[in-house]
């Protein structure tokens, strides 16, 4: 019993040393924070790609004005959940993002009306803001765009094969689903002899993985049912109107989606394990000759090690889906990040952080930064033409942009949650494995808008 | 010594009150009261009273995930058991080398859950990849998947439970019943088994509660694909919680609701299997 007496008393003692350990912690914790006081401002990071990026920007700030820039970054496909909590605590991020009128919609609360900010009236089209009666909420700060990632260097290889079944001989033929159907899957049948393993990279279906499909692909028919609806100024608009949709263009969407997973390095039941990265590492190993991503995928094609495929082979196609007029579509560009200025910070961190972006996006320090470094396509008056990021990606879609094209405007933003992508993409797994009919996906697309819409 | 002790307890109690407190107490009432609440952070909740539990129950994925996870830990409970005891059987038998195999058994409950998830994912589809099929291709492969992961996770520490019960077995006991004529059949059940009903009753409520619990798992082998159609009630609550704006307080009703049944299922198996022990 005595020895037992001396254990418990040890452990008390124990405990309390550490409890006190931990009080000593927070008190110093505390004191830096608050003493920084508005000299501290609070970034959460969406892009965990280019972290590292912001870290030196920060530091370079803190030089320059003092200011203290804390840039934490959510892990990808965290953001949501990051911010939720961040949110939560006493010294919660001052800048955060949003994905546009649906996450706006989450935050409404904690936005601040930046209208009479310098960072508002950089905006080359202040039309792309987040606005919300008299209000402006969230500031786009990249303009990106996605579509057909090929490799022109197999291309060519398969307009120069003796076999060849089609008459199309250059990239600038293709500008219909049928050409394009016709070339895939000719190539697809001398796969060997253009020593690819399938024409699309795999359509990865994996949980987490189906960004590309539920989000980015289901755009494309969703864009043109929304362009019917007459009366609205954009297509998100009348998305966010939609309490239902049809899903009009469905079997333009089956159309691409059948040609990817049937025209592919791996066999369509195989699809639930891929991932983005599995995706965009057989295409840059030169497995397959095309792969649907948007330019932020260039870092992720330049990593890969044992890379084949040179830079100047890398161009952009538009989703071709056999739309009656599609020779004239673009690529689909838009934004999804908007940065947002915490209501609920003091107003002196509001200052700090209005300030450290308009020092981002209109200094000479900061503009390199975002160019050379970050890679945006910054939507800003402030950047020049010489200003632009110089990867091949971005500069295939600056040059898309200036085609005589119509781009496909980003109308996801008017998605109605994640759970109707999810629901999206989980049909379309099934659908690829077989379990489930196109109606069936049709079926739960239509259903889970209605529902979600609902709530 | 005693004396000075009780004078003196409250002092000493004091700081692993204030850590129980902070870390247990205050989330779990705060956790309560937000079941009630709308809320997009934890710091501004408004009241709705009860429309949260409505939502909860009204939602389809929910009672989905229910069933789910009842026939997974019917499932798992038995299979764990039986092969732990068993295997604690037979590690108790003089055989060489009973301390390597120990240990070897036990290792795979020092690996942490999604490690564990990630691996089996790996080793699954690269079987079933043989077959042109994935673990996402039909529910039932994630299903057995889980069963298999959490077996291959949990014999281990149940068997060290269960040898150590058997190891408590009074020799002379067994030696008489020897010497009486039972056969080992006889000796194993009215022996061996209620002696070991302590270890039982222990082994039963940690495999249960972690079966009802299991979400690191869950996520990493299948993240509930194919359409959610292997989401245990953790995840179901997670995904409620985080993927759709202004449904946190159904995710929290969700497991409020969550915790009162694990409760209520562990207290009851505790009190049937308790009344079973016999004093040794």
């Amino acid at each position: 019993m005595k020895k037992f007496n001396r254990v418990l008393s040890l452990l008390l003692v124990a405990s309390l040393v550490f409890i006190a350990a931990c009080g000593n912690n927070n008190d110093k914790n505390g004191g830096s924070t608050s003493s920084g006081g508005a000299e501290s401002i609070y970034f959460l990071n969406f892009k965990p790609e280019i972290a590292t990026v912001y870290e030196q920007i920060a530091k370079d700030y803190e030089a320059e004005t003092g200011v203290k820039v804390k840039v934490v970054t959510a892990a990808a496909g965290t953001y949501e959940t990051r911010l939720k909590s961040e949110m939560a605590k006493s010294e919660a991020p001052t800048i955060f993002q949003i994905n546009g009128p649906i996450g706006y919609n989450a935050w409404k609360d904690y936005t601040l009306d930046l209208k009479d900010t310098k960072l508002y009236s950089y905006l080359s089209d202040p039309s792309l803001a987040v606005t919300d009666g008299d209000g402006v909420y969230g500031i786009p700060y990249v303009v990106e765009g996605y579509g057909i990632i090929y490799n022109n260097a197999i291309m060519e290889n398969y307009f120069a094969l003796p076999n060849k079944a089609t008459g199309v001989s250059s990239m600038e033929e293709v500008n219909n689903f049928d050409t394009l159907k016709a070339v895939v899957e000719d190539m697809q049948a001398n796969a060997d002899a253009l020593g690819i393993k399938g024409v699309f990279a795999s359509t990865s279906l994996s949980a987490g993985e189906q960004w590309r499909w539920q989000t980015h692909l289901a755009n494309i028919p969703l864009f043109y049912e929304f362009n019917d609806i007459g009366g609205y100024d954009s297509t998100v608009l009348a998305g966010l109107e939609a309490d239902e949709i049809k899903f009009t263009y469905g079997n333009n969407f089956k159309n691409i989606f059948d040609l990817y997973i049937n025209n592919s390095t791996v066999k369509p039941t195989l699809l639930g394990s891929k991932s983005v990265a599995d995706s965009m590492a057989e295409f840059a190993l030169g497995q397959a000759a095309m792969v649907q991503n948007g330019n932020w995928a260039w870092n992720q094609i330049a990593e890969v090690g044992g890379n084949v495929v040179n830079q100047e082979d890398i161009k952009f196609l538009p989703i071709y889906t056999g739309v009656a007029g599609e020779e004239t579509q673009g690529l689909a560009i838009g934004t999804e990040n908007y940065l947002a200025i915490n209501s609920k910070a003091s107003e002196a961190k509001q200052q700090a952080s209005v300030a450290f972006l308009e020092w981002l996006f209109s200094s000479d320090k900061g503009k390199a930064y975002v160019t050379n470094d970050l890679g945006f396509i910054a939507p800003f008056n402030t950047f020049t033409d010489e200003e632009k990021p110089a990867d091949p990606l971005a500069a295939e879609v600056m040059e898309w942009m200036n085609k005589d094209t119509t781009a496909v405007v980003w109308t996801f933003a008017a998605f109605p949650s994640e759970d109707f992508k999810n629901d999206f993409g989980d049909a379309l797994l099934e659908y690829a494995q077989g379990s489930k009919t196109w109606e069936e996906v049709s079926a739960v697309v239509v259903e889970s808008w209605k529902n979600e819409k609902a709530k | 010594m005693q004396k000075m002790i009780k004078k003196y307890f409250a002092l000493f109690a004091l700081p692993t009150l204030i850590a129980f407190t902070v870390a247990f107490v205050v989330p779990f009432v705060l956790g309560i009261y937000l079941s009630f609440t709308e809320f997009t952070t934890v710091t501004d909740a408004r009241w709705v009273g009860l429309d949260n539990y409505v939502k909860a129950f009204k939602d389809p994925d929910f009672l989905k995930a229910l069933w789910f996870t009842a026939k997974f830990t019917v499932v798992s409970v038995v299979s764990i058991n039986v092969l732990a005891f068993l295997l604690a059987l037979l590690l108790t038998k003089k055989v060489l080398g009973t301390n390597v195999f120990r240990t070897i058994f036990f290792m795979p409950n020092l690996i942490g859950g999604i490690v564990l998830g990630y691996i089996w994912q790996l080793i699954i589809n690269g079987i079933l990849y043989q077959f042109d099929v994935t673990l996402t291709s039909d529910p039932k492969y994630g299903f057995w998947g889980l069963v298999v992961l959490m077996n291959w996770q949990l014999i281990g520490y149940m068997m060290i439970i269960y040898i150590a019960g058997i190891q408590n077995v009074p020799k002379e006991q067994l030696e008489a019943a020897k010497i009486d004529g039972a056969t080992s059949g006889t000796i194993l059940r009215k022996i061996i088994l209620p002696l070991v009903m302590p270890s039982i009753t222990i082994c039963l409520f940690l495999t249960i509660s972690n079966s009802f619990k299991l979400f690191d798992q869950n996520l990493a082998l299948t993240a509930g694909a194919p359409s959610k159609q292997t989401t245990m009630l953790a995840l179901d609550i997670f995904n409620t919680f985080y993927s759709k704006a202004g449904f946190e307080g159904v995710g929290q009703a969700k497991a409020v609701m969550f915790f009162i049944m694990v409760a209520l299922i562990v207290v009851i198996q505790l009190g049937i299997t308790r009344r079973r022990e016999i004093e040794n």
